[in-house]
């Protein structure tokens, strides 16, 4: 434990604070973003470093989420270290260029404050934004609060710019919950993280003019289809290599994010899969029920992309019944969108437990532990019957 | 050209050299074909001014034919010539 680098003095800070100070030490080369609710503190916060020379990062102000992305990937195929964030609305604005990002393989590095989509228009946190661009070719990861928010932003840029890898990072948050809800953290020393992440360098670069090459070329039936073969094994690559990033991490800074976080689950004969802030509430709720002797225990996910299959096999397959808490629908009539993937991914294991989902929280509408006993008093008649008579539920919900 | 396997071209759609729109011929593409009356070329150029192609072929300063390989035959040069020296005909 010796060679853990000391955390700094504890700071009272928001989980977009956390972020631009995460952004602080990472000290990207570029940040080119546009301020949206509940994302723009994180802009805020650290165009005022880069306003009094605290970082030499270039910022660039511009004038929708779409511009920003499109700035990212010039600047990320340029060589340069890049960071944006966005929220809901200016994720979807983005829309068309995560995907270019992902596709020309730049390891942008995102946070996004999770908000719900319009229509109605609504501020507050659920995950239709970052669940609809699950399939963009991002790798994502959740974060419970402001602590893991700094940390995995660094994480983050390690893992996006392995050399196998080259994939952009969204590192997610829950809009207000985490974002605007002031927490301790515990920073770590810039040299340290500089250390870690290391410098960027790409194999080649739109400013190499020595070397001239083409980004973004027309790429029809000949070989488009190739270009995509090398994302789906970057993905790959991504889901090997992880575990390496996350233990040198843990060497370096003491925390462990592997894909997924069990909690109380040695003998857990029911549990609930979570991401973000809910994962905190549902911890809360299963210390209680524990205490009342029952069997329950939770799986937060840290990452979604690359989806950890294998891991939610082993963690599943010895449970009597398992809830799915999804704060996204997908209006498929299957459930939402960690519903389908997670019952998918169970479907090749030889032991099925049976699998609930439980859509809440929508438009940012409370997640109470009293929710929580009751999608766990639900698994325990799924439990008892082996069958699960309702495979969808909305709970909270009027 | 001889198309590649995933893992042997350079990642995320990058082109790694300068020039390789040369090799990719498209001549292929043209239904009509340029063709050059000589006698009547008085060398001014304009064919290769217009051509969106560069595939006006120029030899010290003068017309020196069609890069038939790269040619669409869009017809531009045939319409500009101003001694209607270019005919476009049927490949």
């Amino acid at each position: 434990m010796s060679n853990i680098a000391q955390k700094q003095e504890k700071i009272a800070v928001s989980g977009d604070e956390a972020a631009a100070y995460a952004m602080k030490v990472i000290e990207p080369d570029v940040v080119a973003a546009y301020p949206i609710t509940p994302q723009t503190e994180i802009v805020m916060n650290f165009s005022q470093f880069v306003a009094d020379g605290e970082v030499t990062t270039e910022m660039i102000p511009v004038e929708s989420e779409h511009s920003a992305m499109s700035a990212c990937v010039g600047s990320a195929a340029s060589g340069a270290r890049t960071m944006t964030a966005t929220s809901a609305n200016g994720l979807a604005l983005m829309w068309e260029v995560l995907y270019i990002a992902s596709s020309t393989r730049l390891p942008i590095v995102m946070p996004v404050v999770n908000r719900a989509l319009s229509a109605p228009i609504n501020i507050h946190c659920d995950h239709s934004d970052s669940m609809g661009a699950r399939d963009a070719g991002w790798i994502q990861m959740y974060c419970e609060n402001a602590q893991e928010v700094y940390e995995k932003l660094i994480l983050a840029i390690r893992i996006g710019e392995l050399e196998d890898v080259r994939l952009p990072v969204m590192v997610c948050q829950d809009g207000f919950i985490t974002s605007h809800a002031v927490e301790a953290l515990e920073p770590f020393a810039k040299e340290d993280v500089q250390k870690f992440i290391g410098s960027y360098s790409v194999p080649y670069s739109l400013l190499d003019v020595d070397n001239p090459v083409t980004f973004g070329p027309l790429d029809l039936q000949d070989y488009y289809f190739e270009h995509k073969r090398q994302q789906s094994e970057a993905m790959s690559r991504a889901y090997q290599q992880i575990p390496e990033i996350v233990k040198e991490f843990k060497n370096t800074f003491g925390s462990e994010y592997d894909f997924l976080e069990l909690y109380r689950m040695e003998d857990a004969e029911t549990a609930v899969i979570a991401l973000g802030s809910t994962a905190g509430t549902a911890k809360n709720t299963i210390d209680g029920l524990r205490e009342q002797g029952r069997k329950v225990g939770l799986v937060k996910m840290n990452f979604v992309r690359p989806f950890p299959a294998e891991e939610l096999r082993s963690a599943l397959s010895p449970l009597k019944a398992v809830g799915i808490l999804d704060r996204a629908e997908s209006f498929s009539n299957q459930g939402g969108p960690l519903f389908s993937e997670i019952r998918a991914a169970m479907y090749s294991s030889g032991q099925r437990p049976p699998i609930a989902d439980y859509i809440y929280g929508l438009g940012g509408r409370d997640m109470t532990p009293g929710l929580i006993e009751e999608v766990f008093r639900d698994l325990d008649k799924v439990a008892k019957t082996g069958k699960v008579e309702q495979s969808v539920h909305y709970i909270g919900v009027r | 050209m001889n198309n590649l396997g995933w893992k042997e071209i350079p990642i995320g759609g990058v082109i790694a050299e300068p020039g390789t729109a040369k090799k990719y011929q498209t001549g292929g593409w043209r239904t009509y074909k340029p063709e050059v009356d000589f006698d009547k070329c008085t060398d001014c150029l304009q064919c290769w001014m217009f051509c969106p192609d560069s595939s006006i072929m120029v030899k010290d300063k003068k017309m020196d034919g069609i890069d038939y390989e790269h040619c669409k035959g869009c017809g531009i040069c045939a319409e500009v010539c101003p001694v209607n020296c270019i005919e476009m005909v049927k490949e």
